[in-house]
């Protein structure tokens, strides 16, 4: 328990991935099993502790501290597990061994809700403040320590030697502690056969179309579809019960009861989440709506309805056909679609063309860059294979859109920038008063950051803690690709993915571009 | 007897005693000063007479000059009893920084004592936190919380040396306050038996110098400068709060961020800060200190100047105190 604590105060203050992936490897190479499994699950909120609840905690806290005390403390601290963990009467000065993560864990499981309280105040007792956060933080489920589902199993990648694909297509058919995986990764027992679990099968990905290989791209080996601006999911139904995964093997079923009842028939799918009005098709900004919510509720539903777009599928009828060109797949789709004909459920459409100058024109027709991002090319001959193979797959997107924006704002960045102003903020003109369009933190070289950073530093009017306004002087070349009406941004536009092409030092910043030039670029929302 | 409420006011220059025609850490210059120690919100530049213990005193000549006052500094030792117009004025240890004071005031047969900012851990850069009894206590709220329990230094200080071991090829740059925070952080690495060279910001070299001068061993030190920047990875390097992130870290090789500060306890506000070594360190008393403080001193009536005082007002009136906030601007401590 001590070291998940010291493991958890050193995640928590880590500000790089790079940093947090040695901490966690550390841990995993120095902790005995069951114990490191125990953490892995409660990291990736995988652990569930019925009977640990917020009330219960509350109750105890309230036991023990004056309410005015309590009430103003928490609302300085603003978190109730670290408020908790501070507050609790307990000289810090007694300390002892505290038991085993393992044996915590399986405590909090097994004791009867009525004795629960009295363990864990037992537990409280013995710690200090950072190991009772840390307990308070098991039983609360959301650690918000800054690892993500997928950073821990590219963590468990590089632990094992395995590629990363292998852990995610496990991670949902094992429980904590997770020991046959462990076994697995250190080379003591076999790889673990899941299979009568609702599984995430790895994801083929596409590498992007360069110049060298456009004379590769015939009408006869590559199939062409649109790229959607949505996002990429695995929708699985089986025997067993139906799951929605993002395309790193997060399952976000919760989130979208609606997509996974479309699904009639026994199938894994890969295919674009988007939101689907009729003929209309929302914009990514629609989709986001619908993302944190973890149950929506059945307004929400209707009015962000989902919808996918499918464009290959890997099982069918319990059968894998990954094996089966591309063309093959395609067809098997296309007629279990029109066989069962799901709602909300459609076939990406294979768009002809006679050479590639024919593709080239397909990509610059593209009219609403907020629903479609690009071009799939796809080898009519190639298998569904994990991972990003060179050839089979390409994506071609289309030409980035450009303002020249006025920098308004600047703040420093994290980790390795924090003493560099690394975010800004642009705007465009309206009238004679900037608004700003949006914010953008990579574009330009290191060479050019310290540039920036200085003429940040000797341009500042005003600064607001860590953000600096500076003169409207410096006009950056924007790219992004679409442009959405928002209603949250002064502007009244959002930009989606920008960021920074060049630096226009030589642009006066009048003549940067008027807020109108997004006008006839933006999609409805 | 005259109780105190009818002849001390909360004025915009700072706390004022009537009969005896003086403010009490005033943020503005005036005619005559009662100042409880160096610290820049207490001892301000620019009074005609500045009542202070001499260390204070010699702190304000080496922050502002030989000139931050117009008119004469009188230096009282603690205990030392002065006359101001009838008002009796004398200077008790606060144990907060080097010639840090309590100022009590009596008058009429009523006593007052102003606590200043003070601390009753040990601290071998001043003398000790003294209790004076008297029939108002005013007393500091800065961690006024009882979330904020300092833990003991010798842990803190055995953390940064650990993280040194941890990560010898990374410069450990600590945000500490010049004054005070500085030198104790240096006594207590001296204490854990730490003896190598500690790195200063030139903000800092200074006060160290001055805190030498009064006989207190901080061990060898040297300026971080130019020439030696990039070859201090697993040094201890010191610096103010605000340096932490500016430009002048940049010099040095692969910084680990920590902070000295009573503030640290609290995780959102070091990550805030982009600490990566939090080390809860302070020169302010902790909640425990303060609910201890108030019966030490045993007065049956208390003012909270600044900081959380509406928990602390309320955990004075449950164990059956008279208290109240003075609503004190100004004094806030952040950096601490």
């Amino acid at each position: 328990m001590k070291a998940f604590s010291r493991l958890l105060e050193s995640l928590y203050y880590e500000p790089s991935t790079l940093g947090k992936t040695r901490l966690l490897l550390d841990y995993l190479r120095t902790t005995p099993d069951p114990d490191r499994g125990y953490a892995v699950a409660i990291i990736a909120g995988d652990l569930s502790l019925p009977n640990f609840r917020r009330s219960m905690v509350l109750e105890m806290i309230r036991a023990r501290v004056d309410p005015t005390l309590l009430t103003l403390s928490h609302d300085y601290v603003g978190e109730l597990s670290e408020t908790v963990a501070h507050l609790w009467p307990a000289a810090e000065a007694k300390q002892g061994d505290l038991p085993a993560l393992h044996e915590v864990v399986e405590a909090l499981r097994h004791t009867p809700k009525a004795q629960l309280p009295d363990y864990v105040a037992g537990l409280l007792d013995q710690m200090t403040s950072p190991e009772r956060w840390a307990l308070l933080k098991i039983g609360a489920g959301a650690l918000r320590i800054g690892v993500s589902a997928r950073l821990l199993k590219q963590v468990l990648a590089k632990f094992g030697d395995q590629p990363v694909e292998r852990i995610e297509s496990l991670w949902h058919g094992i429980d904590p502690p997770y020991q046959p995986l462990f076994d697995w990764l250190e080379r003591r027992g076999p790889e673990p056969v899941v299979t009568a679990r609702l599984t995430f099968t790895p994801v083929m990905l596409a590498h992007p179309l360069e110049a060298k290989d456009h004379a590769l791209i015939t009408p006869e080996t590559y199939a062409a579809e649109w790229k959607h601006d949505g996002i990429r999911v695995q929708v699985v139904h089986s025997g067993i019960g139906r799951a929605l995964f993002t395309r790193t093997g997060d399952d976000i079923s919760g989130s979208f009861p609606d997509v996974l009842a479309h699904l009639n028939f026994h199938a894994v799918l890969d295919g674009e989440l988007l939101v689907q009005r009729g003929e209309e098709t929302g914009t990514f900004n629609d989709l986001q709506q619908r993302l944190g919510r973890k149950a929506p509720s059945a307004k929400y539903m209707a009015d962000y309805p989902a919808a996918i777009v499918a464009y290959d599928v890997l099982f069918l009828e319990g059968e894998d056909v990954r094996a089966q060109p591309y063309n093959q797949r395609r067809a098997l789709l296309q007629a279990a679609l029109e066989r069962h004909r799901p709602y909300g459920i459609r076939l990406s459409p294979q768009l002809s063309y006679g050479d590639f100058v024919e593709l080239e024109a397909l990509r610059g027709s593209v009219d609403n860059a907020s629903v479609i991002e690009g071009l799939m090319l796809k080898r009519r001959d190639s298998a569904y294979v994990a991972g990003r193979p060179t050839g089979p797959w390409y994506k071609w997107k289309i030409n980035p859109k450009l303002v020249d924006a006025v920098l308004m704002y600047a703040q420093r960045g994290s980790g390795k920038r924090s003493s560099f102003y690394s975010d800004f903020t642009f705007g465009l003109w309206s009238g004679n008063q900037l608004l700003p369009i949006g914010k953008a933190y990579f574009g330009f070289t290191d060479a050019e950051l310290k540039e920036l950073d200085k003429w940040v530093r000797h341009n500042t009017l005003n600064s607001f803690g860590p953000v600096r306004e500076v003169k409207k002087e410096l006009v950056f070349e924007v790219a992004f690709d679409a442009v959405n009406r928002s209603k949250r941004h002064k502007s009244g536009y959002a930009l989606r993915f920008p960021r920074i092409n060049r630096i226009r030092w030589d642009k006066p910043a009048q003549e940067a571009d008027h807020l109108s030039v997004l006008e006839p670029l933006a999609g409805t929302s | 007897m005259t109780h105190p409420r009818d002849w001390i006011e909360v004025r915009p220059e700072g706390v004022w005693c009537r009969p005896g025609g003086f403010f009490i850490d005033p943020m503005q210059p005036v005619e005559v000063a009662v100042v409880t120690h160096g610290h820049a919100d207490h001892a301000r530049a620019g009074h005609q007479h500045v009542f202070a213990t001499p260390e204070t005193l010699a702190i304000m000549r080496s922050r502002y000059g030989e000139d931050h006052f117009s008119e004469a500094e009188h230096p009282l030792a603690y205990g030392q009893i002065v006359d101001i117009n009838g008002v009796r004025l004398s200077l008790h240890p606060a144990g907060h920084i080097l010639g840090s004071a309590q100022a009590r005031l009596e008058y009429d047969g009523a006593t007052i004592v102003f606590s200043g900012d003070y601390k009753r851990r040990s601290d071998p850069t001043c003398v000790p936190f003294e209790p004076v009894p008297c029939d108002v206590f005013v007393t500091e709220a800065t961690f006024a919380l009882p979330v904020f329990r300092h833990p003991p230094l010798a842990d803190e200080i055995a953390r940064l040396l650990a993280s040194l071991r941890q990560f010898p090829d990374r410069c450990h740059l600590v945000g500490a306050y010049a004054l005070g925070k500085c030198q104790r952080l240096i006594c207590a690495l001296r204490a854990a038996g730490y003896v190598e060279t500690i790195y200063l910001h030139g903000a800092m070299q200074r006060l160290c110098d001055l805190y030498q001068s009064f006989g207190i061993d901080l061990g060898p030190l040297a300026p971080v400068t130019s020439e030696n920047a990039r070859t201090l990875a697993g040094k201890i390097v010191l610096c103010p709060p605000s340096a932490l992130k500016d430009r002048w870290s940049r010099r040095l090789p692969e910084v680990l961020t920590a902070a000295a500060s009573g503030w640290m306890r609290i995780r959102a506000r070091a990550k805030q800060k982009g600490v990566e070594l939090p080390l809860v360190i302070s020169d302010h008393a902790d909640w425990d200190e303060l609910i201890q403080t108030l019966s030490d001193v045993g007065a049956p009536e208390v003012w909270v100047t600044h900081g959380r005082d509406d928990a602390l007002v309320h955990q004075a009136t449950q164990i059956g105190l008279k208290a109240r906030a003075l609503h004190l601007i100004g004094y806030e401590d952040d950096a601490e």
